[in-house]
């Protein structure tokens, strides 16, 4: 009995998960807009996008391969399980050991991996230009990520995710300079990730700083709407992450029964509104910066990370 | 009874590189040699693996031959069994790749007669037991994979490698002369065994470990000994060159943990550790770096075998440290990385080499500017390189990401040490492992998309055909065990347990099998899992839902037509990315810095019809300050002594005359 309801609620973070990211997108294109003054679109127009996207044809180039039909669904996947696999309202969830934060980093790097690869697939100049500068840019993110990763796991002592959350949520953790240098390590990761203004612009088109959409522009129909869904779930992921990390509270533990998964759902929700908030914020308060200024922006990050990783590696002994 | 039987097949493989001096020029005899040494590994493979899940007693055998008074001796232990499935799984699918690949080699009588010499080589050399046969059988494998490397000598670049590989395999073996010179004492026990039991002072100890880094290193490729590596390996002919990237630099580091590991025993002092580790971090990110500026496929690939040397070099450094402190369960763990990482590299990088030797044959080219779109006429061969090309790039659910998920692990244990230095350097080539990961994936988005994806950049690309099946046979064996040993991690951690036993004192990591769902989960008290198996099922079971469901539910049609490209409608394959402007982001970010890039652009004037050009210049650091200034005194020095060649035979005698009395008065002086 236990086991189906572990999997009923591991299903169901799976489930909610995916039918959150689009509203998290649609939330911060409208706060986006109202604080252009402009009025916006609906919240619920990613769905209708999505949906729309899935019921046209696919024209697919042709000099595309096999690899370019089956990547959509390839970093759908990917990135799905790896959002899976961060607690969201619940930590200790059935599979939530399945992978550790590590893993979970590098699952998202297999997505982009391929995604990368299929910017070059048709043989056009402008996929190749955004897989060239994705790369480019997930070569100082990643390792960024990874020294965060490291400061994260030497406070709690393990790199799985519901292990550093209970830590988190213990009370003797207090303020640290180590996490106070992860955490922004870790937000200046998840712009960069996400396309996000000041790295990337998602509402950019026909531009030649332009780098994710680069990469998609040769695809549509359904295999669009997957990478576009895609898209949200790896924007999901990083605030979850930044909530199960950051600001673990309300999060219930498995097998505590209804209403802590109730409250544990409710606090998921605020803490999303929040961070989509605090995104749109940022984002229009910033101008978009050259590429060849993101290694600086990233290095900072990767410096961050290993400064709070080396804080901590010294100040144990101490 | 493994040994005797495992010398047996060696002396057969032998014995099958003079048959082939004699035959070489038949047109069967490159299936014959082939067939044999597919079938000789296979059998090497299958006595080694179960004398590693078997015995762990280990098996000697001392045989009067060689020298007189020491004789030739063998041994059979965890160590040497281990070794010995990378090197005959390597051998084993690289004839079986040879079997089709070989019938296009049009210099038969270079390359036949050498490739079972060396394969008989490198199984002897992880026999051995004794100084002089290790020796021995180290040089009989450097000199026959040099044979090699020369068999197409005809092109002058071959050559220059063969000749730059001569000169660093020889420093190579007089660095490790030295070091068991060392070892051996002034009673001259060149047996491993007495070796073993001899004491040692901490001085000494050091030079050797010094000696072991610049011998075993500069065959395995750690930064700044890789020069001639990039050079030697792509030169030779391709399923040799897999060998030599995946199977014989292995065997180099075999020589390294044979000899500080086992024959030091334990390390003597801290800084051993943090050398290792220090070297491995350095040769880790600049072998990266080297291969993201490379346009030749075969180049690229060699320097990633420095890479990843150096990422096993960084599992080594880490074991050395902990067991200098005497954390014997976290040196485990870090053998354990870098051992699974030695198996890992001679996987994925074996499959890369194929796959680059079957596009070799398909085109006539490795030179990536060249090719492109060769996944519509070489499917298979393309799923094969990319499987390979995703398990060098560390992604899970493969193999790749396993070994450095555990050497991860290891780096988060090392703030229990009590030493400063490693304590600050730890974490920082920590972040220089992520850095290698991360350009890794990089490096082979440009080696597999400039090479398979697009549209071709010349005919010989266009007009390619898939490969044989023999080669594609072999491709996919190596891709089925990258992604069996991705998947069960567990097995594969157990089965390197009593190595790890045998270099660490007893202390292995805990058994893995037994855990639930296969978890891979090597440190007990910390809860740190990797289960490669669900990420897969995971994947697989969204993915296929998600296919099903859209073409159920939502729409199936496609279209096809000329690609979007934002409306530019673009004839020429010529206006693709290339390898070049792929890695242009990159070279400007690291490459200004590492490598001093520059680039100029020459635009003619309006109305001049010249084409503009832009050139980059790349300068190597390690050759211009290390190898250069040594280049240039040894001619400077050769010059000044050339001199002595025009004498006439009065000088001689008095040069002579001359020489005894400075001789005699230092024999005077010295007493």
């Amino acid at each position: 009995m236990a086991l189906i309801t572990d999997f009923l609620v591991q299903g169901g973070q799976m489930l909610l998960i995916l039918l959150l990211a689009p509203l998290l997108t649609g939330w911060v294109r409208t706060l986006k807009a109202q604080l252009l003054r402009r009025r916006g679109p609906s919240l619920l127009q990613p769905y209708r996008d999505l949906l729309k996207l899935l019921r046209k044809e696919v024209v697919l180039a042709d000099s595309a391969s096999w690899l370019f039909r089956v990547t959509p669904y390839l970093i759908f996947a990917a990135i799905w399980v790896a959002a899976a696999l961060v607690p969201t309202f619940a930590s200790g969830l059935m599979f939530n050991w399945t992978a550790d934060l590590i893993a979970i980093v590098a699952l998202l790097g297999t997505a982009r991996f391929f995604l990368a690869l299929a910017g070059l697939d048709v043989g056009t100049s402008f996929g190749g230009i955004g897989s060239s500068r994705e790369m480019m840019i997930a070569s100082l993110a990643e390792p960024a990520m990874l020294m965060m990763v490291f400061t994260l796991s030497l406070l709690a002592g393990a790199t799985e995710l519901t292990t550093v959350a209970r830590f988190m949520l213990a009370a003797d953790v207090g303020l640290r300079v180590s996490l106070a240098l992860a955490l922004l390590a870790l937000l200046m990761v998840a712009i960069a990730e996400n396309a996000r203004i000041p790295v990337d612009n998602p509402a950019t088109h026909l531009e030649l700083t332009m780098v994710h959409e680069a990469m998609v522009l040769e695809y549509s129909g359904r295999h669009l709407a997957l990478i576009e869904l895609a898209a949200s779930l790896k924007l999901l992921l990083y605030v979850s992450l930044i909530g199960c990390i950051f600001a673990p509270w309300g999060m219930a533990t498995a097998g505590e029964g209804l209403l802590a998964y109730f409250i544990g759902v409710a606090a998921y929700l605020g803490k999303l509104a929040l961070g989509g908030f605090l995104l749109a914020l940022f984002e229009t308060s910033i101008a978009k910066m050259r590429v060849f200024r993101v290694d600086q922006f990233l290095g900072v990050a990767l410096m961050l990370g290993l400064l709070g990783a080396l804080l901590l590696f010294v100040s144990r002994s101490l | 009874m493994p040994l005797p039987l495992l010398l047996i097949l060696s002396m057969t493989l032998l014995a099958v590189g003079v048959y082939a001096i004699a035959t070489a020029r038949q047109a069967s005899c490159s299936r014959r040699v082939y067939s044999v040494a597919l079938a000789i590994s296979g059998v090497a493979l299958i006595l080694a693996l179960t004398h590693l899940l078997t015995t762990s007693a280990p098996a000697t055998l001392n045989l009067p031959i060689g020298l007189p008074w020491l004789g030739a001796h063998f041994r059979l232990d965890a160590l040497s069994a281990f070794f010995l499935i990378v090197v005959n799984l390597g051998g084993a699918v690289a004839s079986l790749f040879a079997l089709g690949y070989g019938q296009h080699e049009h210099a038969p009588e270079r390359v036949l007669p050498f490739f079972p010499a060396f394969l008989a080589g490198m199984n002897l050399v992880l026999l051995a037991d004794d100084a002089f046969t290790f020796l021995f059988a180290w040089e009989f494998m450097s000199l026959t994979s040099w044979a090699l490397v020369m068999a197409h000598h005809q092109e002058s670049a071959n050559a220059r490698a063969g000749y730059l590989y001569l000169v660093m395999a020889c420093f190579g073996t007089l660095a490790l002369l030295l070091a068991f010179g060392m070892m051996a004492g002034p009673n001259g026990g060149y047996a491993f065994a007495a070796i073993r039991t001899g004491e040692m002072t901490p001085e000494l100890a050091a030079a050797v470990l010094i000696l072991a880094l610049l011998g075993a290193g500069s065959k395995a490729g750690l930064v700044p000994l890789h020069v001639w590596l990039p050079l030697a390996h792509p030169a030779a002919p391709s399923h040799v060159s897999a060998l030599m990237s995946g199977v014989m630099t292995k065997v180099a580091v075999y020589g390294f943990i044979r000899i500080v590991f086992d024959l030091l025993g334990e390390p003597m002092a801290w800084w051993w550790g943090g050398l290792v580790l220090a070297l491995g971090g350095i040769t880790a990110v600049l072998g990266v770096l080297y291969a993201l500026m490379q346009h030749d496929l075969k180049r690229l690939l060699a320097y990633h075998t420095v890479e990843n040397i150096g990422i096993i070099f960084i599992g080594l450094g880490l074991a050395l440290a902990f067991q200098a402190n005497h954390m014997y369960a976290s040196a485990a763990l870090a053998l354990t990385a870098a051992l699974f990482h030695i198996l890992n590299h001679s996987l994925f990088k074996s499959l890369l080499f194929l796959g680059t030797g079957a596009v070799l044959t398909a085109t006539g080219e490795r030179d990536m500017e060249q090719l492109g779109g060769l996944i519509h006429p070489m499917p298979w061969t393309a799923l094969a390189f990319l499987i390979g090309a995703a398990a060098i790039s560390a992604l899970p659910p493969l193999n790749g990401f396993v070994s450095e998920w555990l050497t991860f692990q290891a780096i988060l244990l090392t703030p229990e040490l009590p030493q400063w230095l490693l304590k600050f350097l730890a974490p920082a080539v920590g972040a220089l492992l992520a850095l290698s990961a991360a350009l890794a994936a990089a490096c082979f988005v440009k080696a597999f998309g400039i090479t398979f994806l697009g549209r071709p950049r010349s005919p010989a690309a266009a007009q390619a055909q898939e490969t044989d099946r023999y080669s594609l046979a072999a491709m996919f064996t190596l891709a089925a065990f990258c992604l069996l040993a991705g998947i069960l991690p567990g097995l594969v951690v157990d089965g390197l347990a009593p190595v790890v036993g045998l270099l660490n004192g007893g202390a292995q990591l805990a058994t893995q099998h037994t855990q639930p769902w296969l978890t891979l989960a090597p440190i007990v008290d910390a809860k740190s899992a990797y289960n490669g198996l669900l990420v897969l099922l995971f994947m697989a079971l969204s993915g296929t839902a998600a296919a099903l469901l859209i073409h159920q539910f939502a729409s199936n049609a496609l279209r096809c037509g000329p690609a979007w490209d934002c409306g530019f409608p673009d004839a020429s394959p010529a206006t693709q990315y290339t390898a070049g402007s792929f890695a242009q982001p990159i070279r400007r970010v690291f490459g200004s810095i590492v490598f001093q890039a520059r680039e100029r652009v020459t635009l003619p004037p309006p109305g001049d019809g010249r084409p503009a050009k832009l050139e980059v210049q790349l300068r190597d650091p390690v050759w211009e300050y290390g190898y250069a200034p040594i280049t240039a005194a040894v001619i400077t020095a050769s010059t000044r002594a050339n001199h002595l060649q025009y004498l006439t035979i009065r000088r001689y005698l008095s040069l002579v005359f001359g020489a005894l009395v400075v001789l005699l008065l230092g024999m005077a002086l010295w007493r």
